[in-house]
């Protein structure tokens, strides 16, 4: 009877076992998930349909997106979420606030979450200019959602009526310059170029020191070097474009209506987010083109937008399902459905080897230039206290900009507070 | 009812008021005090006592310098023209004239509308070249400015806008106030020769001596509290020079994560505010004209 027995025992065990298994299938994991919109348009639509096809193909995770306002509003909201017990699992936050989340012991490393070696191939498969936001201490805390660059957005026809070759964008700052007082028509009350100075400042500001050859901080986080003279001579450049050239209004340009002015014919190029693209493209009533920003060392641009984090108060199956919900809208697919949609780059080579994107480059070549710009992109400046970092930067343009402070005075100023707030961070400080 | 029963009932009528009063207003002014005195708590430095450092550092932070000067500026370059417009409306809307009710709708408007959507339209106007205003100036020959980009130009911009916004409300006082003084002291003062200036001035401005208490005490208020079109305006720029307490607070708390900072530069403006509040009902206990 002994074998009988164990036979019974055996199916017994299995039946028990399945029971367990069913029972966990129909438990459903639920996701928490902030994002924010930082540009016009239809966006909430478009990420609650991503989210409904997820929870169609995955029917055991349950996920709640949850529309948080613009980046500033979504990081306090799920911060003020965490310390009231009720957290989100993940959320879409600006990649710049790294270094405040991980101050706050808020999110985990990939890195800690990642099991084989396909999700660690898949961590690699991204563009690395749009990693650096995301990894500091040797870790990748944010993964590439909502990303975008600075591009060039230039009035073809303005380019003709001054004699110039419409496909032929200036690729330095020399051909800027020259350009721009081609297109200035002072009497009209048409500049040939205008700069945002406004709203983020020190984004601009970072393409311009990134053209000039220098980053404004390190990888760490903890050091600046907004006093370097390659800053500086950017800053005197940006300045002497209103003050001396008279080629851009003098004092800083509002960033909330440059678009209106670029449309409405009053400069003739504009610098701004490749997420103003459909905008344009959808108003403009002039032949426009969009271009990688010029040189001066060599191109450069700094990324901006947001990341995926998954926080720290988590349990593990919620830890594996926010991985899974991340790789399901940054597979190459979504990618490539989510850059058509809104303007935002493709997060990796492989969106753009999807037959989607492909067409839709070939119909609208200017979404390809964003992409392709992202071979001379850098991070977007973020250090620790970074609020309090960035608005130093902020005021030391302005008051350049506006005459207020020679760009040495400004800059130098705002490096040595700079030191003085992240000293603690550096080490033996 | 017993004495000690009637005190018992005094309380109870007294609770629903207490309790709102204390739960958000005494008790959230006294941990604001505590929150000043401590070091910004995170979970990887834990909050310590740091004493008055935080009000040192005060006089050493020239941008609240700054927002607490702009923030003086802002209050006398609003309160004072606001009000002298809301009485000119008031007095004008009060006529016996055609198309009186559009007028006063006019006038009220402004108010109507949330700041933030004003603030959205003040924006175009300000624009350099193609905003309203420039087009106006167009037209008499003067070029573009830049409202807004340009420290000397962007508070006087910010304080004709507030004015616009404001002046309908205090008319809608001074409104109700004009109608309340009886016609007879009119008829008396032209029987007795008065000039229209000579009226308004002995006898119309003192009767709204009590109007002009209630509208000072709200406009300086407002003018302390308002700061949702700086978000859409100028986030406090160029360099600072639109920035108000108001706004630097939450930039220190919800930018800054600086919670205790904050809260330092809102104990400023509590005491501040407090003041205020205090030197006029004091002042003008003695020097309003109540009937």
């Amino acid at each position: 009877m002994k074998p009988f027995r164990s036979l019974k025992m055996a199916a017994m065990a299995a039946a028990v076992g399945l029971a367990g298994m069913t029972a966990a299938a129909a438990e459903t994991t639920k996701l928490t998930m902030y994002y924010p919109v930082a540009v016009g348009g239809p966006l909430t639509k478009i990420v609650d349909g991503l989210v409904a096809d997820f929870e169609a193909e995955n029917p055991d995770i349950d996920v709640e997106a949850i529309y948080a306002g613009n980046y500033n509003d979504a990081r306090i909201k799920a911060l003020a979420a965490l310390q009231s017990g009720e957290p989100a699992q993940l959320s879409v936050m600006f990649s710049i606030d790294i270094y405040d989340l991980i101050e706050q012991d808020a999110i985990v490393a990939f890195d800690d979450i990642v099991e084989t070696d396909e999700e660690r191939a898949w961590l690699a498969s991204f563009y690395p200019a749009l990693m650096e936001n995301g990894q500091t201490l040797g870790k990748t805390w944010g993964i590439p959602f909502q990303r975008s660059t600075i591009v060039m957005y230039y009035n073809k026809d303005m380019f003709r009526a001054a004699g110039l070759d419409p496909d032929n964008p200036p690729a330095t700052w020399d051909e800027l310059l020259t350009a721009s007082k081609a297109l200035t028509d002072a009497d009209k009350g048409q500049y040939g170029l205008m700069i945002p100075s406004t709203g983020y400042p020190y984004w601009m500001f970072g393409a311009l020191t990134m053209q000039n050859g220098q980053v404004l901080m390190n990888g760490d986080g903890n050091e600046t070097y907004f006093d370097k003279p390659a800053v500086v001579e950017a800053l005197t450049f940006w300045h002497a474009l209103g003050a001396e050239h008279k080629v851009m209004p003098e004092g800083t340009i509002e960033w909330g209506t440059l678009r209106q002015n670029f449309l409405e014919g009053k400069t003739a190029m504009m610098w701004h987010s490749t997420g103003n693209l459909t905008a344009v493209k959808k108003n403009a009533s002039f032949d426009f083109g969009v271009a990688m920003l010029p040189a001066r060392e060599q191109r450069g641009t700094p990324t901006g937008g947001g990341n995926f984090y998954i926080f720290k108060q988590t349990s593990e199956e919620e830890r594996r399902a926010a991985m899974k919900l991340i790789r399901f809208m940054t597979s190459p697919e979504r990618a490539a459905q989510w850059s058509i949609e809104t303007g935002y780059i493709g997060i990796s080579q492989a969106s753009y080897d999807t037959q989607a994107l492909k067409d839709y480059v070939v119909e609208f070549p200017p979404a390809k230039v964003a992409r392709d710009q992202l071979e001379f992109a850098t991070a977007e400046l973020s250090t620790y206290q970074t609020g309090r970092v960035r608005k130093l930067l902020d005021d030391a343009i302005q008051a350049a900009l506006t005459g207020q402070k020679t760009p040495e005075e400004a800059l130098g100023e705002a490096q040595s507070q700079a030191d003085r707030l992240l000293k603690p961070y550096r080490q033996g400080g | 009812m017993t004495p000690r029963m009637a005190n018992v009932y005094g309380w109870l009528l007294l609770m629903p008021a207490a309790i709102l009063l204390i739960a958000f207003t005494h008790w959230p002014t006294v941990a604001t005090l505590i929150s000043s005195v401590y070091s910004p708590g995170t979970p990887v430095r834990p909050a310590r006592f740091i004493g008055l450092d935080n009000y040192r550092l005060l006089v050493d932070d020239p941008v609240f310098i700054q927002a607490a000067l702009n923030n003086l500026w802002f209050a006398i370059g609003t309160v004072v023209p606001s009000i002298a417009l809301a009485i000119l409306m008031a007095i004008w809307v009060n006529e016996n004239i055609p198309g009186r009710g559009l007028l006063r709708l006019a006038y009220f408007t402004p108010t109507i509308l949330p700041m933030v959507a004003a603030a959205n339209i003040w924006l175009f106007f300000y624009t350099p070249d193609i905003g309203l205003i420039d087009q106006v100036l167009a037209l008499f020959g003067s070029s573009g400015r830049n409202w807004l980009g340009d420290p000397d130009l962007v508070l006087p911009s910010l304080i004709v806008m507030t004015i616009w916004k404001e002046a309908g409300f205090f008319m809608i006082f001074y409104l109700a106030a004009l109608q309340s003084i009886p016609p007879e002291l009119r008829e008396a003062a032209m029987l007795e020769g008065a000039s229209r200036w000579s009226f308004f001035w002995k006898v119309t401005f003192p009767l709204l001596m009590p109007t002009t208490l209630f509208v000072l005490v709200n406009a300086l208020l407002n003018s302390f509290k308002l700061v949702d079109h700086l978000f859409i305006l100028t986030k406090g720029g160029p360099n600072n020079a639109s920035n108000l307490l108001l706004y630097y607070i939450y930039e220190t708390a919800f930018s800054f994560f600086d919670t205790s900072y904050a809260a330092t530069i809102t104990m400023v403006l509590l005491v501040l505010l407090a003041l205020l509040a205090l030197a006029k009902f004091w002042l003008f206990e003695k020097r309003v004209h109540y009937q």
